[in-house]
């Protein structure tokens, strides 16, 4: 060690000093930004909460097993049976039609099409989910909804005798069947956006084993990649039914809002919560106000529960989920 | 395939392969023609109704049989609703995933992540109402553009998050090992050598993250409202905002309404579309970013 001034050691120490305090103050305060995603869900819930508490001490039990929707009316007359029933009916319609489509692509993109296309079309589905919700509807209303009629008139000729297929006037359009198909499209690119994801992590040697081994194009992805990729699909379709469940604009403008509980899925009308607030939040009152609330917090607890069970799975299989990533 | 088997694939093997390999050929088809259907319908009707009068005039003063109007107002309301979203959960965003990627450790990093990946998943129309119930008349603020950016903002940030911090996962070790050796602090790395490395990716995130709120009707019903005339403040008053211009229009039972709906929704989507094709030219040109 040759020997320092010891000023320039003060100095240089003082240096030190101040770059630590600026670290630790830049860490702190991301830090800080990260605690501020876990008070905005907290917040979320709190303030929904109070919110709603008055239309929850209003209705009371009633809130859950009640139909009609006339919040402002006095006695006041709410609640979401109806509602909640048109939400999970649509969801699980949508379902039943986009994923078999969606991880269908999915396979076919990461397993079957050459690597180029797989992209280019894989880019496509992507802009899918670009499109805005409010053009969906549109779209659904004008051009969707005529073209649906022939195929729900086909289904209930054909197997119209299952009550899920049955119109009993003779009625279609604007139906819940209607709006599934368009909650399926608006679905459909995110669980095949996370199933490609998940396929392209089953390992290549699994594949080519079963190759190897004489299997058929089929046969390998029904024997290494389905086997392999099982809990990131079921995580895959859960995600999209919390899309699915809280999805507004499109069914507020496709669906004819009836407050029913019905399974005849092709007879025009139904309702769900997030369409119902759309629909009745300009013209309602405080109180109608409160309600909304009230049943827009029951989304949030159902669509929050989805989602980190969705979550959860497809963190366990291993995988960061594809969503948000460019 | 020189394997032994290819003779002796039974024919029925061979016959499911066929048919479920086209299947899944055919699940492709079928996703895409939505999207080719959407496009198609929306150009040709948006077309005919779309024009310069329409992107310059406002709703005041114009009946409901009225033809004419525009947008003007709903499209100043859209830019200044997304600038303030954009202005909150942009820096908020990059110092989350920061956090995340280069300081977080253990339990509290983990649930970050976590919570950042379930609130993608919060329905827009619960941000709206929290908005409301929090802001417009939780504090008394009442109905407004920034009411608006306030919700957009709890939408985008989560999306930002997760492409931000995808980006900053890309970056070498090496580059930040390096800037220590030179005796940089770590924060002066973090901003001024792992930043501008993962700016590219960063940038292609926000732009989709931007396209994604842009077309969000539901939270500005809760928060914006929605008027006919051109407000340009974002603090006062009710604004409108183009997604929900479309939403108002298409619920009019006349044929003249419907029109400026189409026209909206034509230049919604082309702004949208525009957005996100250019975010990922953005980081196709680069080196650091995915695919």
């Amino acid at each position: 060690m040759t020997a320092v001034d010891p000023p320039a050691l003060a100095r240089s120490a003082r240096r030190r000093r101040a770059t630590r305090r600026a670290d630790t103050a830049f860490r702190l305060v991301t830090l800080g930004s990260g605690l501020v995603v876990v008070v905005l869900i907290v917040a979320i819930g709190v303030f929904l909460f109070v919110h709603a508490t008055p239309a929850f001490r209003k209705a009371g039990s009633s809130f859950f097993t009640e139909k009609a929707w006339f919040p402002d009316n006095s006695p006041a007359r709410f609640g979401i049976a109806a509602l909640a029933f048109g939400t999970v009916l649509s969801s699980i319609v949508a379902l039943v039609l986009a994923v078999p489509v969606a991880v269908g692509s999915a396979l076919f993109l990461t397993e079957l099409a050459p690597r180029r296309l797989g992209r280019v079309v894989g880019y496509l589905l992507d802009l899918l989910a670009a499109v805005p919700s409010v053009v969906y509807g549109l779209w659904g209303i004008y051009y969707l909804v005529p073209r649906l009629k022939p195929v729900e008139q086909w289904l209930d000729r054909t197997v119209g005798f299952i009550p899920l297929f049955h119109s009993r006037a003779g009625i279609y359009g604007r139906s819940l069947f209607a709006a599934s198909v368009v909650l399926a499209i608006m679905i459909l690119p995110i669980i095949a956006a996370i199933s490609r994801e998940i396929f392209r992590q089953v390992p290549r040697a699994d594949r080519e084993a079963a190759l190897a081994l004489g299997a058929t194009r089929w046969e390998a992805i029904r024997l290494a990649v389905l086997p392999y990729s099982r809990g990131g699909i079921v995580g895959a379709v859960m995600l999209g039914l919390g899309r699915a469940l809280g999805e507004t604009i499109a069914i507020a403008m496709v669906l004819a809002a009836a407050f029913k509980v019905d399974f005849h899925i092709l007879e025009p009308g139904g309702n769900t919560i997030a369409a119902n607030i759309a629909t009745k939040f300009g013209l309602s009152g405080g109180a109608g106000r409160d309600a909304l609330v009230a049943s827009g917090l029951v989304l949030f607890a159902i669509t929050l529960a989805v989602n980190v069970v969705a979550r959860g799975v497809v963190y366990r299989t291993g995988l960061a989920a594809a969503e948000g990533k460019p | 395939m020189t394997a032994i088997g290819v003779g002796r694939i039974s024919r029925r093997r061979r016959v499911t392969n066929t048919i479920l390999c086209s299947l899944l050929g055919l699940a492709v088809l079928v996703a895409l023609a939505p999207l080719v259907a959407v496009l198609v319908y929306t150009v040709q009707r948006g077309y005919h109704a779309l024009s310069p009068h329409f992107l310059t005039r406002s709703m005041r003063g114009v009946g409901p049989l009225d033809k004419g109007g525009g947008a003007y107002h709903a499209i100043i309301g859209t830019a200044e609703q997304v600038l303030i979203a954009g202005l909150l959960a942009v820096p908020l965003g990059l110092l989350v995933a920061i956090y995340i990627v280069e300081y977080g450790r253990g339990t509290l990093r983990s649930v970050v992540r976590f919570l950042v990946d379930v609130m993608t998943g919060v329905p827009s129309i619960v941000a709206g109402l929290f908005i409301f119930a929090f802001w417009v008349v939780g504090l008394h603020k009442g109905f407004s553009g920034l009411a608006a950016g306030l919700a957009l903002a709890v939408l985008m940030l989560p999306v930002v998050v997760r492409s931000s911090e995808e980006m900053l996962k890309l970056v070498p070790d090496e580059l930040r090992e390096a800037s220590y050796a030179l005796g940089v602090p770590r924060w002066r790395t973090i901003l001024s050598v792992v930043l501008p490395t993962a700016s590219a990716g960063i940038t292609t995130g926000v732009m989709l993250a931007v396209a994604r709120v842009a077309g969000e009707t539901a939270p500005l019903l809760l928060t914006a409202f929605g008027t006919d005339g051109v407000n340009r403040s974002p603090f006062k008053g009710a604004q409108s905002g183009l997604p929900l211009y479309v939403f108002t229009q298409a619920g009019s039972a006349f044929d003249v309404a419907v029109r400026r709906a189409w026209a909206g929704a034509l230049t919604l989507i082309v702004f949208v579309l525009l957005l996100t094709v250019i975010a990922r030219a953005v980081t196709a040109r680069s080196r650091v970013g995915v695919d």
